[in-house]
């Protein structure tokens, strides 16, 4: 069930774009649901960007995963557990691009005895690096749909990533890497026990939708061939706000355009905002050095704790007794020297 | 109810035979369909009425987990859910985490009680997923509308009686957020989870009590003064019996130039006294300027455990008795939820402490600058810069007879990244010191499986098997390099680690760091040493 309704909800969304678009609603998909989805994804993402923002830090919370700043001739690691502001610039890099945390991914094997093993376990790792480097570079590559002259880093990116010159047109190997990666994350959550049971229709969703918009994508610019220059000027339309109709363009490329749009207006209301989310991550974000520089909480509650002074005349006799020292002395002395007849 | 963990045969034939998750095998349903069972071993006792009271929370009743009817009070519901809205106001943490958790299954097998019970609601995911479910029904639109559809449901007392087995069955640890690629840390979920159990009048009594007594005598276990101070005394008795050496620690002195404050935990428990031992061999060794408080007797903090108010509010007490006897500057115990705290909290909930000095050793004159806001220094930093700077007479020769491996305290090494300075001790203190398999030490280290406040008598079941993990790299090292003494610097772990070891790895002991370097110090004038500060023989050495 967790599969079947975003997989059912996913080829419904483009079954809808592609006889909607046939039946000449291309001004709505072509021009209004673009403009309505890029509002969405702008406006949503800030949103929820804010809204995590108001939310204050009130501790200084870092999970230190390497030796602190501490002795001089104590060796640290400032990328683990980093001390100050470059330390924690090197660590959220290592982090955001190229996912240190998940590159310590484990498995563990309960074997007799009993004992556990645990196994370095790459993959998830690596399939999730290639899925969203290839994603970018795919996005970027898309970049030329958006300029009248394609710019320079484009015209580069499309060449290293069209090396292999094989096919016609050339094949993009990035195509090729997101749909392998984007196959194998689905693969993983479906054929083990854990994953099946921790996964949820909204993790099957994005990723069907995702790899729903690569093959509409890969089909338009291998099978279905669809009218490229047509396409470019209704992009360049769309972002100089002419709102001209759009020409022929071909079924498929309103199946893409609409799903992506589906998936930017998704965007801000799922977990896919982990892009955002992963900046703002206390426990990574934050230098580990609250010995050294008082961190503030801007809710910090008055607390009213027991006082000492309060400790003590509770157990002053015992205390006393005990010869311990105590501010004020006993009130029965202080008594029989008031009481002394004078 | 029975207070004894599963039989051992049984337990590993539950592990060899028995379908589980953690193997592959499929529970055949989701998990929101697996009902939540309250059996002898599981749960813990409720917090009694009086302790309740005392610590003003809710709805102070006699009730058990294992009842059907939790006399909840009317409308709790809402009580939670406005707990939960302030939380998501207060912590952008408690924020983020429900919000952008991925499901990619990296922190899934990275818990110590799902590897020991094969239970998929302690993989973390699912731990945080039992809040997130509800957070998504009360706070989110897509929730609103979609309910199941998107892994929504509305909070009820079945939810809660699960949020009560779950959020005890997590040690705090952090162990998940070191290998979440978002930094996801469960251990922000289960504090705020068991601040809203609180709300809703069901806590747990061997944390209650513990955070009651310590307000009002000082510490955890509710010794009154005069008591402390014998049975502090009683140990510097036992140091001169054993060694000749008269120690004299002074109790809430004025004008002493630090405060040592350790958990309760290493004066009144064994083995944490001959830890405590050590610490006062130690002191007199350097000829130290310290003074004990009774007030300020417990470096631990079961509010950590309770709530961020009760945190606060015991903690406040340090700096209060500092400023008080005109310290100088406080040095801290063996201990982990304590550094916790003390790193990660005291400064920002208690300082600033203008009152005191940045800490320098009196003896090295090396400065503490990783200390120099909040002034306290851990006892491992400090004996690390005397053995680095020479200033110990140490033969490590006395520790001959143990075998020694080291248990990374968790929030030690995942709450303050301390990691070298316990190993540089102890590699000069003992001989023999073999590191456990990778993956299970440093910031990957496992619980002791009874961290954050379960280390009670009667959830032995759940301890043993969140134990599981920890007692396994330990038998590694028994087997390899017949490993007998498993060091560690924490009272809960010195509280909780005998029993694991017994259960598990029967012949191995449990010392604190401070006890070793107390058995290996030489000490001016003393008597001949043939045994160690629990009278074990030394192995002969040529002296």
């Amino acid at each position: 069930m967790k599969l079947i309704y975003p997989l059912l909800a996913i080829l419904l969304l483009a079954l809808v774009a592609y006889f909607g678009a046939a039946a000449g609603l291309e001004y709505l998909f072509g021009v209004i649901i673009p403009y309505i989805s890029i509002v969405l994804f702008l406006g949503g993402f800030s949103w929820k960007i804010y809204d995590w923002v108001k939310s204050p830090v009130p501790f200084r919370i870092p999970t230190t995963c390497g030796q602190a700043k501490s002795l001089e001739w104590i060796k640290r690691d400032e990328l683990e557990s980093p001390s100050g502001f470059w330390g924690v610039f090197g660590r959220m890099s290592l982090e955001v691009l190229f996912f240190r945390s998940l590159f310590r991914n484990t498995k563990a094997e309960l074997a007799p005895g009993p004992s556990l093993a645990y196994a370095s376990s790459k993959w998830l790792w690596m399939a999730g690096l290639l899925f969203h480097w290839s994603l970018l570079v795919i996005v970027l590559r898309h970049y030329r749909f958006f300029l009248a002259s394609v710019p320079g880093f484009v015209e580069l990116l499309e060449s290293v990533d069209g090396f292999l010159q094989i096919t016609l047109p050339t094949l993009y190997i990035t195509d090729l890497l997101l749909v392998i990666a984007v196959t194998f994350l689905l693969i993983r959550r479906l054929a083990s026990a854990q994953m099946r049971i921790i996964s949820l229709s909204t993790d099957y969703f994005p990723l069907l939708l995702i790899l729903a918009i690569a093959l509409s994508g890969i089909s338009m610019r291998y099978l279905d061939k669809v009218d490229v220059v047509e396409i470019k000027i209704l992009v360049q339309g769309l972002v100089s706000f002419q709102f001209d109709a759009p020409g022929k363009i071909g079924g498929m490329f309103y199946v893409h355009l609409f799903l992506v749009c589906v998936l930017a207006s998704y965007f801000p209301f799922s977990k896919l905002m982990h892009m955002g989310g992963i900046f703002l991550s206390p426990t990574r974000n934050l230098a580990n050095n609250s010995r050294e520089k008082r961190h503030i909480n801007p809710w910090n509650p008055e607390v009213k704790f027991r006082t000492y002074a309060e400790y003590e005349d509770e157990f002053r006799e015992k205390m006393v007794k005990a010869d311990l020292p105590t501010e004020v002395p006993l009130p029965e002395k202080r008594n029989k020297d008031v009481n002394k007849p004078s | 109810m029975s207070t004894n963990p599963p039989k051992l045969a049984d337990l590993q034939l539950e592990y060899e035979q028995a379908p589980s998750l953690l193997k592959g095998d499929s529970p055949g349903k989701e998990w929101l369909d697996i009902p939540v069972v309250f059996r002898d071993g599981n749960w813990c006792h409720a917090a009694k009425p009086n302790v309740i009271e005392d610590l003003g929370f809710n709805n102070p009743r006699k009730w058990s987990p294992a009842d059907e009817d939790w006399k909840l009070e009317e409308g709790w519901q809402k009580i939670v859910k406005d707990g939960m809205k302030e939380r998501l106001d207060k912590f952008r943490s408690f924020k983020l985490f429900m919000d952008i958790c991925v499901r990619c299954g990296a922190c899934s097998d990275k818990c110590h009680f799902f590897l020991g019970s094969g239970d998929p609601k302690n993989m973390p995911v699912v731990r945080a997923e039992l809040m997130r479910s509800v957070y998504r029904h009360e706070f989110t639109w897509s929730g609103k509308l979609f309910k199941g559809l998107v892994g929504a449901r509305p909070l009820s007392e079945e939810v809660l009686k699960e949020w009560f087995m779950y959020f005890h069955q997590c040690t705090e640890c952090r162990r998940c957020s070191v290998f979440c690629p978002f930094g996801i840390d469960t251990a922000e979920v289960t504090l705020i989870g068991r601040e809203l159990l609180n709300l809703a009048g069901t806590n747990i009594n061997w944390i209650s009590e513990p955070a009651s007594n310590c307000n009002r005598t000082g510490n955890h276990l509710g010794i009154e003064p005069h008591t402390f101070k014998n049975v502090v005394e009683s140990l510097a008795e036992d140091i001169e019996d054993q060694t000749g050496i008269t120690v004299n620690p002074t109790f809430n002195r004025k004008g002493a130039e630090i405060l040592f404050i350790t958990p309760s935990g290493d004066v009144f428990g064994d083995p944490g006294i001959y830890t405590m031992m050590g610490y006062l061999m130690l002191f007199e060794h350097i000829g130290l300027d310290y003074t004990l408080s009774t007030y300020a007797s417990e470096g631990g903090n079961f509010g950590l455990f309770t709530s961020n108010q009760s945190m606060k509010k015991i903690n406040a007490k340090m700096f209060h008795e500092a400023e008080r006897l005109g310290v100088k500057w406080i040095l801290g115990g063996e201990c982990g939820h304590m550094w916790r705290v003390v790193h990660q909290y005291m400064d920002t909930m208690n300082g600033p402490a203008d009152f005191l000095e940045e800490p320098v050793s009196p003896i090295t004159g090396t400065k503490f600058r990783n200390a120099t806001s909040t002034k306290m220094v851990h006892i491992a930093e400090f004996t690390a810069d005397l053995i680095h700077q020479d200033k110990l007479k140490l033969d490590p020769r006395r520790n001959d007879h143990l075998k020694t491996t080291f248990h990374d305290s968790c929030n030690i090494a995942r709450g303050m990244g301390m990691l070298e300075e316990p190993r540089y001790v102890l590699r000069n203190v003992c001989n023999s010191f073999n590191e456990m398999p990778e993956h299970t030490i440093r910031e990957e280290t496992f619980c002791c499986g009874s961290g954050s406040g379960l280390n009670t008598d009667e959830y032995m079941d759940i301890r043993m098997r969140g134990g599981f993990p920890r007692a396994s790299a330990v038998k590694h090292v028994k087997d390899k390099y017949d490993v007998n003494a498993l060091v560690a610097i924490c009272a809960i772990d010195r509280a909780s680690l005998p029993p694991l070891m017994n259960y598990w790895n029967p012949g191995v002991s449990v010392y604190g760091l401070h006890e070793l370097v107390g058995n290996a110090l030489v000490m001016e004038g003393e008597n001949e040493r043939t045994e160690d500060l629990r009278e074990d023989e030394m192995v002969d050495f040529e002296a």
